[in-house]
Order: structure tokens, then sequence, then C-alpha cells
């Protein structure tokens, strides 16, 4: 190269390319994307955040969570699951059905018991075939539809992470780490306010073997007064505090764990389906979806 | 390279001095620093509860804070001083309006440090590799372009109309990060884009920063030391051309992971783009061992040219490995893990770190007219080397290992976490090093630059003595 001029032009040419690729093109494409509906409810999605989940949100970007803690949910394809719900009045003519519609699934049904799994189809074509065939014979079945991966598997996200779970972020921090858990599902999993406090202020008095540092100065250790503070925490052991005295969070502990608990993407999309869990019986505790 | 003295330094090199004084100098000084917080950061992993009660050290804090040091604080302004020199000498020209360059220089440092108070007391932006505040960018920025128009200036009344293959590696370098850091700083910090477009822009910052303006920087300044240590002319100018205009192509396009909640095709495109950034790393290997190779070489102990030619051999392996690790089926395990974090490692110390230590052992005596004793010089690389190996080695393994067990799921977090815990400790060794390194290169380019002052003060006061009034002498 000869000349100053052809050195910043190629520079010029090839940053160019990559900015309008990787910047312009994404905020043409979401830039404006606006609030969704869920399917099949019908609900708008995503809600925005409390005043105080807001504030937590800054907590979470200031103390760096990010730096061990990832938001996106991958996933590995999907799994679409009939159920058989009802066998009506007559089973036979039921079974017969299923057999016809799609041979594989009357292999194990026995349809003594219901609500019973059928089993797996291709994809939700062949399950609502399915689905109308043991409606006609008298029956009931639902579809569910179940993405798989590891992610999915260890409870993190119930479906993989789309545009939208962002929208309401003011700072979005995907994350690239996962030296800690993924954060994505954290208000579905961890429904526990106390629970997160605990987590916070000393990691080890609820999962003894973590290696995440505590975050004591979002904590006030003082003196009990008249009586005990309604939101001190239930500390025994070695993480107690001397006697007579307690520890009770401060704004932006109660702000962070107010957006831990707002984290939650498991509401159905268009581009992201997913069959939420039928029943809120579960909530709060981890459960395996298979 | 073995007598005491330089002959004193040429109008050139004296024209650069209080610039690259002030740049050098206070980029020593920050990489001190940031290993601090590298180490502080580093002992979460050995103890969490050590550093918990201290809101400052958090790892959330202390990381950021190292980054911020190594990549603003060290690596630009060093870059920069490193840039200005190599146009200045190879355009025959004195470096235009050295004054305000100086004070360019100062600012940044204070923008730095203003950066630094920002994200320990938690105002942080949260964007990787852009943590700094959007106050201290704006003075980042400032000191910048005030620093960056002398340096074109300096590069269009250049005497030698001729361009060397480093002067474009320097060119396009300033232009990349005005670019790249202006974008971000916009479209991140003063008018926020929506959603995951945030993202977008922050991994294009950062994929832009990491593997194509520190290869830019850096390999400027290998083009100009490894023909001049090793006595040989540079290889192939046609091959460093290719280097230069591959490396902005593909590195241009790299910094999204695959799995991100983007538009598929972009995570394609920075895969592809990964896996091409092979080829300047296969060009850049033929060139150094045809450049520096062969048998009449004098061996290398740990002298200048040793930092140089280390530093390209770890651009290459940084880039085989990122090319690995971006190829969908290993992004998989590798993603989210350890991994990523020692390749980049590999790239900030064992080639971006090491490759500016060789400019600035190279640039720094000519400029203050006095001899480093190589002792010095190898007493800093024999810590500088093996530390940054010691340091991203163990966290590949430990990535790969953690990374096989985060795709199991019937593997409890808890392990996965675990796995790799022993590898990030023995990591710390490392890091160790490069902290006792970094203080030995403080001393180094502070003892340059002080005994150019001591021997500047003797001047004048033995002319001070000597002077007598013309009355009393005739």
């Amino acid at each position: 190269m000869k000349s100053g001029s052809l050195v910043f032009l190629t520079a010029f040419v090839a940053l160019a390319f990559s900015w309008t690729g990787f910047v312009l093109v994404p905020q043409l494409q979401l830039g404006r994307l606006e609030a969704a509906k869920t399917v099949p409810a019908g609900d708008a999605y995503p809600v925005a955040r409390s005043g105080q989940a807001r504030q937590g949100a800054e907590v979470y970007r200031s103390l760096g969570c990010v730096y061990c803690h990832s938001r996106q949910i991958g996933q590995q394809g999907t799994t679409v699951e009939v159920t058989l719900t009802s066998v009506g009045t007559n089973a036979a003519n039921v079974l017969s059905a299923i057999q016809k519609a799609a041979p594989h699934l009357a292999a194990t049904a026995s349809l003594a018991s219901v609500p019973q799994v059928l089993g797996q189809v291709a994809d939700t074509a062949l399950a609502d075939d399915a689905v109308t065939a043991i409606a006609e014979a008298g029956g009931e079945a639902t579809v569910a539809i179940l993405p798989d991966g590891p992610d999915i598997r260890r409870r993190w996200g119930r479906r993989r992470s789309v545009a939208q779970d962002y929208l309401y972020d003011p700072v979005v921090q995907p994350g690239i780490r996962r030296f800690g858990p993924d954060l994505t599902d954290a208000g579905a999993t961890r429904a526990s306010a106390e629970w997160q406090l605990l987590h916070l202020y000393a990691p080890k008095t609820v999962v003894p073997d973590s290696t995440m540092p505590g975050y004591p100065f979002l904590f006030v250790e003082r003196k009990i007064g008249k009586t005990p503070a309604p939101d001190a925490l239930p500390l025994s052991g070695t993480f107690a505090p001397p006697d007579g005295h307690e520890v009770v969070p401060t704004e932006e502990a109660q702000a962070l764990v107010a957006y831990l608990l707002s984290l939650r993407a498991d509401a159905p999309l268009y581009e992201s389906p997913v069959t939420p869990p039928p029943a809120p019986a579960t909530n709060g505790v981890a459960v395996a979806t298979k | 390279m073995t007598a005491t003295t330089l002959p004193s330094p040429g109008p050139i090199d004296r024209s650069c001095r209080s610039p690259l004084f002030a740049l050098f100098g206070g980029a020593a000084g920050w990489l001190a620093l940031s290993s601090a917080f590298g180490l502080a950061a580093a002992m979460t992993f050995h103890n969490p509860a050590l550093l918990a009660g201290c809101s400052v050290l958090t790892f959330g804090r202390a990381y950021p804070a190292w980054a911020h040091l190594f990549i603003y604080g060290f690596g630009v302004p060093t870059a920069l001083g490193a840039g200005l020199w190599l146009l200045a000498r190879l355009g025959r020209i004195k470096a235009m309006n050295p004054a305000l360059i100086t004070v360019g220089a100062k600012l940044w440092h204070v923008g730095v440090l203003v950066g630094l108070l920002g994200i320990v007391t938690g105002d942080s932006s949260g964007f990787e590799w852009l943590e700094l505040p959007r106050y201290a960018a704006v003075i980042l920025f400032l000191a910048f372009m005030l620093m960056t128009v002398w340096l074109f200036m300096t590069f269009s009344w250049r005497a030698e109309p001729r361009l060397y293959p480093s002067q474009w590696f320097v060119l396009a370098a300033v232009f990349w990060f005005i670019w790249i850091f202006s974008t971000a700083v916009f479209l991140l910090q003063m008018h926020p884009v929506r959603g995951v477009v945030q993202a977008a822009v922050a991994w294009w910052f950062a994929g832009n920063l990491l593997n194509v303006w520190l290869p830019l920087a850096g390999l400027a300044v290998t083009f100009y030391v490894l023909p001049k240590l090793s006595g040989k002319p540079l290889h192939s100018y046609y091959l460093a051309l290719f280097i230069f205009v591959t490396v902005a192509l593909f590195g241009s396009w790299t910094g999204m992971p695959v799995q991100a909640p983007l538009p598929a095709w972009m995570g394609i495109f920075s895969s592809t783009a990964a896996a091409l950034m092979v080829v300047p790393a296969l060009a850049l290997g033929i060139l150094v061992v045809k450049t520096s190779g062969g048998g009449d070489q004098p061996p290398c102990f740990g002298g200048v040219l040793c930092f140089a030619k280390f530093g390209a051999f770890m651009l290459i392996l940084a880039t085989l490995l990122a090319a690995v690790a971006a190829c969908p089926v290993m992004a998989r395990v590798t993603e989210f893990t350890w991994f990523t974090e020692g390749q980049v490692l590999l790239r900030l110390y064992g080639f971006f770190a090491m490759t500016l230590f060789a400019a600035v052992y190279h640039i720094l005596p000519r400029i203050s007219g006095r001899e480093i004793s190589p002792r010095r010089v190898r007493a800093h690389f024999w810590l500088a080397m093996p530390g940054s190996l010691l340091l991203a080695l163990p966290l590949l393994a430990g990535g790969v290992r953690q990374g096989l067990r985060l795709a199991d799921a019937a593997v409890p977090f808890q392990e996965t976490a675990r796995a790799a815990v022993l590898w990030v400790r023995i990591s710390t060794l490392g890091e160790t090093l490069i902290a006792l390194g970094a203080l030995v290169y403080l001393a180094n380019v502070g003892w340059l630059i002080l005994s150019h002052y001591r021997a500047l003060l003797k001047r004048e006061m033995t002319d001070a003595l000597a002077w007598q009034p013309v009355e009393v002498k005739s």
C-alpha cells in the first residue's frame, strides 16, 4: 500500500461492513420491537417491572453479577408430548383411534389410568392429528410442547431466550459466564425472598458448597431494639450475629431480591413455544420437567 | 546493545520524549494496579469470604476494574505512544505538537482514574470491556482525539512518502478505536438502544476490540521490532498486507456468541469469521518465522526480541483456540466457561502486553538517552512469559472440564463449578508472576524516565557551576 488514503479506505470499508451487519441491521430488525402476545393465551409480554425491581436491576449491574451469572437459555430441539386425559365411555374405541392415528403411541398405552403420557411425536401437526382422532372416539388428550437441552433440563428456563425477554431491561446483560448458575428463571425456581436474602448475605447458609462471595455490605448488623425487626435474617450457627444483634437487609438488598424474583422467562411465545406446567402447585420448588 | 549510554537522541526521538514519558509512565503504573485488582478478583476462588466485606473489591467490581485498567490504563496509551513514535520514525519527521499530545496523555490518565473510581463505587456501565461510566468515557474520547489529531498530522506531514507495514497497522488501529469506541459509548451509554440490540452492540465492540484493534496495534510493533532486532528485513510486504486486510475483514465480524438470543445468522457469521481468522494467523506464523528465524540468529534468552516473538506466537495460538471454540459443536462445551477467559487472557497478556513491552524496551532507551540493563529486561521476561502461560493454560483446561459437565444436565451445577476451581487456583500463580512482572516493568520504566531527568538535572547543575560571567572571564 503506497498511500495513507488507501489504508484508510481499506479500514473504512471493512469496518463499515461489520458496523452495518452487527449494529445497523440488528437495530433495524429489533430496535423497535414491541411487546408481544403470549400464545395461545394472548397476554402482553413482557410485563414492566415494579419500581423496586427496577432499582434492583441497578444494584445487579453495579455489583457486576453478570461476571458470573448469565441470563440466556439455549435450546437443542423440542419434543411434542401427547397426554391422554380421558378415555370417555369407550376405551377400546379410543385405543384403536390412537393406533390408527399414531401407531407408536398405542404400543405403550394401557388405558388403565388417566391422565397418562402416551409418548412423543415428531411435530405438533402429528400431535394434533392424534388429539383429533382421540376426540372423535370420545376421549380427550392434550399436547405439550417441551423444549429440550441441558439448560432446560437444569431448570434454568423453560424455553430458549428470545429478543422479547430483554425488552424492558434498562441494561441488557445476557452474560457469557456461568461460574454461577444462569438466572433467567431465578424468580420461579427460587421464589422465596428469605432464601434470596440469606443467600446474598452468606451463600453458604443455604448452599453449603457455594463458591459465591457474600454481600454483607448490603445488610446492616445492629442491636435489637424493643422488638426484633420483622425482616431480620434467621441466621444460626457460625453465621449468627453476636447476641442481642440482628442482621437486617438494606433497601439495596431488598431491591436486588425484588429484581431476582422478577426474573421469569416462561411465557410461551410464537417464536419460542412452550407449554407451561399445568398447575401452580409446584410454585417455588425446583422441579425437573422430565 | 551492551553500551550503557546511547548516542544522544536525534531530534525525532527528542520530539517524542515528553508525550511518550507521559503515556508509557502512566500506563506502567496502571498495569501494576490492574494486576492488583486481578489478584483481588482471583482471591474469590480461593476463599469467597475473604474480601466479601469490602464492596470495592467484590469480584463483580474487582474484575471490571482489572479489565478497565488493563485495556484503557495500560493498553491504549502504551500502544498509542508506540504508534506515535513509529509514525515519527518511519515518516522521518518530528512529532507534531508534542506539548498538546502530552496534555492529551495526562487528560487520558485522568479519565482512566475517573473511570476506575466509577467502577469500584458501583457506577459501571455493565457492558464488558466498556465498564467505564459515561462521564469517564467522554474524558477518554476527548483525550484520545486530542492526541490522535497530532498523530495524523505527524503522519500526513511525513518526509518519507513510502509506507512501511507498521504505519498501516498504526493508522488502522487508531481509526478503529475511534469508530468502535464512539459507537459503543453513543449507543450503549448516551442514547441506549433497546433490548438485545444493546447486547449486539456490546459484543460487536468487544469483538472488534479484542480481535481487530489488539492485533492491529500489536502487530504494528511486531513488524517493526522483529526485523530491526533480528537484523533481517521483513520477509514479505505482501504477506503483511494480506494479514492487514484479512484481520480487518474477518476480525470485525467476530464477537457474537453462538447461542446468543439474537437472530441466528449473527452467531453463524461470527463463528465463520472466527474460523477464517486462522488464515491471517497462519500467515503471521510464516512471516515471523521467515523474518526472525534462521541459523545465524543470536539465541534469545529473554531480551527485547523474545518479548516480540513470544507475543506473535501467542497471538497465533489464541486465534487458533478462538477458532476452535467458535465451531458450534465445540461452542456447546466451551461457551460460558473459563475457556473463553483463558483464550482472551492469552491474547491480552501473552500477545498484547508482551508485544508492547518489546516496544517500550526498544523505544524508551532511545528517547531517554539511557540504556537499560539487559538483566532488568530479562528479569521482566522470565516473570511475564511463564506468568502469562500459567495464567491462561490452566483456565483453558479447567474450562473444558467445566464445559463438559455443564453440557450434561445430569451433573449437578455445583460440581461444574468445582470442576474448574482447582485450575482457576493454579492460574492465580500465573497472575502472581504477572503482577511481579508488572512491578519490575514499572521499576524499569520509572528508572529510565527518572534517570533521564537525573541526567538532565546533573547537566544543568554542571552548566550552572561552570558558567561564569563574561566580564570575569575576560
